[in-house]
């Protein structure tokens, strides 16, 4: 019901919030029980942190009952959230319960179960508030419990007026942590504190990044793989997405296309070094368009990306000489300077908010796939996963970065996509609600 | 690069405001030949080869056949002075806006007048548009060459041949430049050359290199994106705006994310961490300035880390930055520092060159002149006929900043040998000739300028005084002061200009300049007369020194070496002296001398060594004519030789001041043979040798010294160094290793040097070195 925070400039709510705000006046110590009553564990306990589940369902050995034991004992108490605040976008998961007895129903607080039908029944918070209802993971179990998770967005610059409404209603009653990453964990962790007396559990976004995307990819076995690839990846006709097995992972190179770019070498579960970054990212790519377009939102810049022309805009190879520079072996369709027609009048004239928008997404997404590239050459790896919300209903740089690896490394490089892009950091946080802080 | 379109319909009304006389620019347009252009999008640059007709000083000795004792030649001059011409080849480079280029184009085709040049090598991405105009004009036949393989060519070319020729940026540091040693191996280097994109090439030899990558986001996205953004159409203005803009307005910092550092991956708080972030979140104007400033550093960083990503992956630690992008300006300049010193945190320095610009039209012209074998010589710069390094700071010094919009120079002369490092330096990749960089160094740079000036008056004098009968001496000798003087005042606003400002660099700017005007020799005379009058005392000091007990030769020889070098018309306490009191002889020199200790005072552990076995052979740098070299060192030197060490004597092959040079010490030891059996059997035996040093500086490179010198040296296994005199081993060498055993010895003749180092003037400096035992 917090997340009713969207909808505060939204005219028909008053009414529910009133009856929520006295809902939460619920006395804690009920939360805590119901909790501890519901206890039944599905099939598939304890895959946190996605390690080898499979051996813990074989053996039904006296520790793993201990563990279940411990595990009911030490089950965070509903709500289930994890929260990643970045430059631009704030990711929330939420994990609801689908296995709530008649009992539990009963015993429930008010507040939770507005939440729970808040967020399940709706797909938009407000103006700018989205639940991504084709990432939603159901029939997954977490904790011993089996329920669907949520995957919901919504811009940074609306966290205020989300903080707000943990203050109005007193969220903080709910005795439950709040696991947060990204650089907002710490940036806004006073404002949750003072406004609306909520502690976070602060969590470095790196960890929860890597975290977040080997459980999804560990959960995520039936119906649409998670990882999938470009076939063909330079030949437009034949290109065709193409599930991978993302089974044996290590090593990988794990490219985060967020407002900025990281790019990490992840060797194992716990081992992985970030390798570089670079600031030509997402913002770069909204921030340009925005400037040079006048638009205003990704989805905007992007539908504009994908009417464009980037050949007017940019310098290209054969503009310099005609052809291919065979001397260096570099095609003629490949940019030789991004934005270099736009040196010259009558060209800036006749160019189209399109091209520009095409261009600008085309040079970010080239550069990426470059410094990509390099990373990989220097760390020896070959394979590279590309995540981040930049490539969110972005197929044009998906299959551009995809191009890119493999021509310019003649095929060694392959590039890998995740479903669930932008929100593995969520995810990482979410997994940490079970870790004393 | 700059706006092609504005340059050309400036062209017309332009032509006409060309202000300085162009002969001055085009010189030595009659022996032209072998021309090539590189033309830019708003800078052409020109190249020729021309030959220089200069007056050249030579000895020759009298009476060659007949051996006629000392007594006979009484009053008459041991040798004749002579002045020829002499033809030395020369290259010329000239820089100026494409404006001119029509006007330029004129100038060259009524000047050229017996060229036998049939093409023109042409590079740059303005070549193809300026073809028929060219082959119009100078009926000329334009012949185009890969823009690449003329850069590569280009660096090689200068970073072999221009000490100092590369450079690290700094801003904040007091001085902007600080120059780097050339490394005797230039190979392999990485050049990031950012025109409208970027192409890093490695280059592995002098004809072997490799585009190994690249990238779209270069000085055509700055441009490109920066017009669109700001509205401003030059790339000047660009960067301009850049320059005053605040990056942090536009783009998402670490801090607006996080609210302060992101520590645990040691990311600070001010870090961009995703460009014109802002931008994207925030519904407001930007400035003009802010965006630009942003453009730039997304830019510059983008450019930096793959230079590093490729650096490391080629594992190359030498990058040279060029293009249009980078080409003198110091905000560029800045930021790709910046950027490389973060990415590879100071393990890789970002390099630029002093004559970035010209490389295209070096690598052009060396293309064409393949047959004359350009790449056998060594070359200098002529600092005479160089305009230097372009202003850094243009709002600190805007009368630099009006003459970029002009003409600029650079000429290099071919040298007569080959130049090799000395072969017994300890390390010549961190053997650094100068002692004190004056680029760094205020107080020094302000005291060494003052001098300079201070000496001119009498630099002029003695210029007139030896060619009183030849035409035009006085009216030549004053031009020659203007020339110095603008150098000088350029030092004093530019210490950079010619790479590290240090006394051998003023000194041999001052050498050019005179040569310039035809003074190949202001101390020919005063050498000859001192030559003369040294020799006839040469047999008496010898005989005063053979009489006395072992200990006190030694002494004596030492103390008649150092007596010797206060003979020194460079320095000005002494040439005053020297000019006011003829009769000051070698024994009033003696007494000037400071007692033991010295300053720097080695000689008890010289003795020790003297006593022990004899040393395999001594290379000696001499230093001055007359009493210095006759009878300081041949009295010296013949103690050896009668040890049993050989002896390399090694002299300028040039005059500067009043240095000995191979020619003259060629007739001296001549001389002193006929008087002294243990010369004449040495140089019979030979046993002595006199080897010419490639040099015409009153200092000493030893980075830079004639090849035959370094054979001479590794054949004869030579095992003791011996540098005299203050420009040598003062100024410069002071601090030179050498493998093997090593003398240094001065008097310190100025005294706010000898204050410097803590002593007064008239100091000795002893210093015998024995290098570490491996």
């Amino acid at each position: 019901m917090e997340l009713n925070g969207f909808n505060c400039d939204g005219e028909g709510c008053a009414e529910e919030q009133e009856e929520e705000s006295t809902a939460l006046k619920l006395p804690r110590s009920k939360t805590d029980t119901t909790c501890s009553i519901i206890a039944t564990p599905g099939a598939d306990s304890a895959a946190a942190g996605g390690s080898a589940p499979k051996e813990q369902r074989m053996s039904k050995s006296t520790p793993a009952m201990l563990r279940l034991d411990s595990l009911k004992k030490n089950r965070p108490p509903f709500p289930w959230f994890g929260m990643d605040i970045g430059g631009t976008l704030v990711k929330l998961v939420y994990f609801e319960p689908k296995d709530i007895t008649a009992e539990e129903e009963q015993e429930e607080v008010e507040s939770l179960k507005s939440i729970r039908h808040y967020l399940t029944s709706h797909t938009a918070y407000g103006k700018t508030g989205i639940r991504d209802v084709h990432l939603e993971l159901t029939d997954l179990s977490l904790w011993g419990r089996k329920g669907s998770l949520h995957f919901i967005r919504f811009p940074t610059h609306e966290l205020p007026t989300f903080i707000q409404m943990g203050r109005d209603k007193h969220f903080s009653s709910l005795h439950t942590t709040l696991c947060a990453t990204g650089g907002g964990a710490f940036k806004y962790e006073e404002n949750f504190r003072t406004m609306a007396n909520l502690q976070l559990l602060k969590l470095d976004e790196l960890d929860c990044l890597v975290k977040g995307v080997l459980y999804i990819d560990s959960v995520v076995s039936s119906g649409l793989s998670e990882c999938y690839y470009f076939e063909h990846p330079t030949e437009p006709d034949r290109c065709e997405q193409k599930a991978y097995n993302l089974e044996n992972p290590y090593p990988l190179l794990l490219v985060n296309i967020g407002s900025g770019v990281s790019i990490l070498a992840v060797y194992s579960k716990d081992n992985y070094k970030r390798v570089t970054g670079t600031s030509l990212g997402g913002g770069t790519f909204l921030g340009l368009c925005c400037l040079l377009t006048g638009c205003s939102t990704f989805e905007e810049a992007l539908a504009m990306a994908t009417e464009g022309e980037s050949t007017r805009v940019d310098k290209l190879v054969r503009d310099i000489y005609g052809g291919d520079y065979e001397r260096f072996g570099l095609p003629g369709w490949a940019v030789a300077s991004s934005f270099g027609n736009m040196i010259c009048k009558e060209k800036r004239d006749s160019v189209s908010k399109e091209d520009l928008a095409r261009a600008t997404l085309i040079t970010i997404t080239n550069n990426i796939g470059s410094i990509t590239r390099m990373c990989a050459l220097n760390e020896n790896i070959e394979r590279v996963v590309f995540v981040g919300n930049f490539l969110r209903v972005n197929t044009l740089s998906m299959k551009l970065l995809a191009y890119a690896l493999d021509y310019w490394s003649k095929g060694q490089l392959k590039a890998l996509f995740l479903r669930h892009e932008g929100y593995f950091g969520a995810v990482g946080a979410l997994l940490e609600l079970t870790n004393p802080s | 690069m700059a706006l092609s379109g504005g340059a050309d319909r400036g062209s017309h009304s332009m032509d006409k405001s060309i202000t300085l006389p162009p002969d001055e620019i085009f010189r030595n347009l009659e022996n032209a030949k072998r021309f090539a252009i590189d033309i830019g999008g708003s800078l052409t640059k020109l190249a020729y080869y021309s030959t220089v007709q200069h007056k050249v000083a030579k000895v020759r000795s009298f009476d060659h056949s007949a051996k006629v004792s000392l007594q006979e030649t009484d009053g008459d001059p041991l040798y004749e002075i002579s002045v020829q011409e002499e033809i030395t080849a020369r290259l010329h480079f000239i820089k100026f806006e494409n404006a001119y280029i029509e006007t330029c184009l004129d100038f060259i085709k009524d000047h050229l007048v017996n060229t036998e040049t049939k093409v023109i090598k042409a590079t740059g991405g303005g070549a193809h548009k300026f073809k028929d105009l060219i082959e119009k004009k100078l009926k000329l036949k334009v012949d185009k060459e890969d823009e690449m393989t003329c850069l590569i060519k280009g660096c090689n070319f200068v970073l072999k041949n221009i000490p100092h020729e590369a450079f690290v940026y700094a801003k904040h540091a007091d001085s902007e430049f600080r120059f780097q040693n050339t490394h005797p191996d230039i190979f392999p280097y990485l050049l990031i050359n950012i025109g409208s994109g970027v192409s890093i090439v490695k280059v592995e030899s002098e004809d072997k290199f490799e585009r190994i990558g690249g990238s779209s986001i270069g000085g055509g996205t700055f441009w490109g994106l920066g017009a669109l953004l700001t509205k401003t159409k030059r790339f000047d203005e660009l960067l301009q705006l850049a320059s005053k803009g605040q990056h942090t307005n536009v783009d998402m910092l670490v801090k607006d994310i996080y609210g302060g550092a992101y520590g645990s991956l040691g990311l600070t708080g001010d870090l961009i961490a995703s460009s014109f972030g802002k931008s994207a979140t925030t519904d407001k104007e930007f400035s003009k300035e802010d965006m630009a400033k942003s453009l730039l550093h997304m830019i510059s960083n983008d450019i930096g880390q793959l230079a590093c990503l490729y650096a490391k992956l080629h594992n190359l630690t030498r990058v040279y930055f060029g293009g249009f992008f980078i080409r003198g300006h110091p905000v560029t300049m800045h930021t790709i520092t910046y950027s490389i010193n973060f990415f590879t945190k100071g393990e890789v320095q970002a390099l630029f060159l002093r004559h970035e610009g010209y490389l295209g039209a070096i690598g052009a012209f060396l293309k064409g002149a393949e047959e004359d074998n350009p790449n056998q010589y060594s070359w200098g710069e002529n600092y005479a006929g160089s305009s230097g390094l372009m202003s850094v700071s243009p709002e600190l010094n805007p009368v630099q900043r009006a003459r970029s919009g002009t003409f600029d120079m650079l000429e290099m002369d071919r040298l007569e040998r080959q130049l090799v490092n000395l072969p017994l330096l300890q390390d010549p990749t961190s053997y650094i000739p100068d002692t004190v960089d004056l680029t760094e160094d205020a107080l020094s740079r302000d005291y060494w300028l003052f001098c300079f000036e201070d000496a001119l008056d009498g630099v002029v004098k003695r210029a007139v005084a030896s060619q009183k009968d030849q035409p035009k001496a006085v009216e030549r000798a004053e031009k020659f002061r203007q020339k110095y003087c603008h150098k000088l005042q350029t030092l004093r606003h530019q210490p950079f200009a010619y790479g590290s400002l240090t006394v051998r660099s003023l000194l041999d700017t001052r050498e050019h300049c005179l040569n310039e005007f035809n003074f190949p020799d202001p101390y020919s005379k005063i050498k000859q007369k001192e030559n003369d009058m040294a020799l006839k005392y040469y047999l008496k000091v010898v005989k005063s020194v053979e009489e006395l007990s072992w200990e006190q030769r030694q002494f004596t020889l030492v103390k008649g070496l150092l007596a010797g070098n206060v003979f020194d018309w460079g320095a000005k306490a002494v040439s005053d002296v020297l000019e006011s009191d003829p009769d000051f002889g070698f024994e009033q020199a003696k007494q000037q001398l400071q007692e033991r200790p010295w300053l720097v005072d080695a000689y008890n552990q010289w003795i020790e060594r003297m006593k022990g076995p004899p040393h395999k052979c001594a290379l000696f740098f001499v230093d001055n004519s007359g009493i210095d070299i006759i009878l300081g060192v041949f009295p010296f030197i013949r103690e050896l030789l009668i040890r049993g060490t050989e002896v390399v004597l090694a002299s300028n092959s040039s005059p500067a001041l009043n240095d000995v040079t191979n020619s003259e010490l060629q007739i001296l030891t001549e001389r002193i043979a006929a008087m002294d059996p243990v010369i004449q059997a040495a140089l019979k035996e030979d046993r002595l040798a006199l080897v010419q040093n490639g040099s015409s500086s009153p200092c000493l490179d030893l980075s830079r010294l004639d090849k035959v010198l370094a054979t001479v040296v590794r054949e004869r296994g030579t095992d003791l160094v011996i540098i005299e005199g203050m420009g040598r081993a003062i100024h410069t060498n002071y601090y030179a290793m050498f493998s093997c055993e090593s003398l240094k010895l001065a008097v310190i003749k100025n005294s706010w040097l000898a204050e410097r180092l803590g002593g007064k003037i008239f100091s000795v400096v002893f210093k015998y070195e024995v290098p570490p035992k491996s």
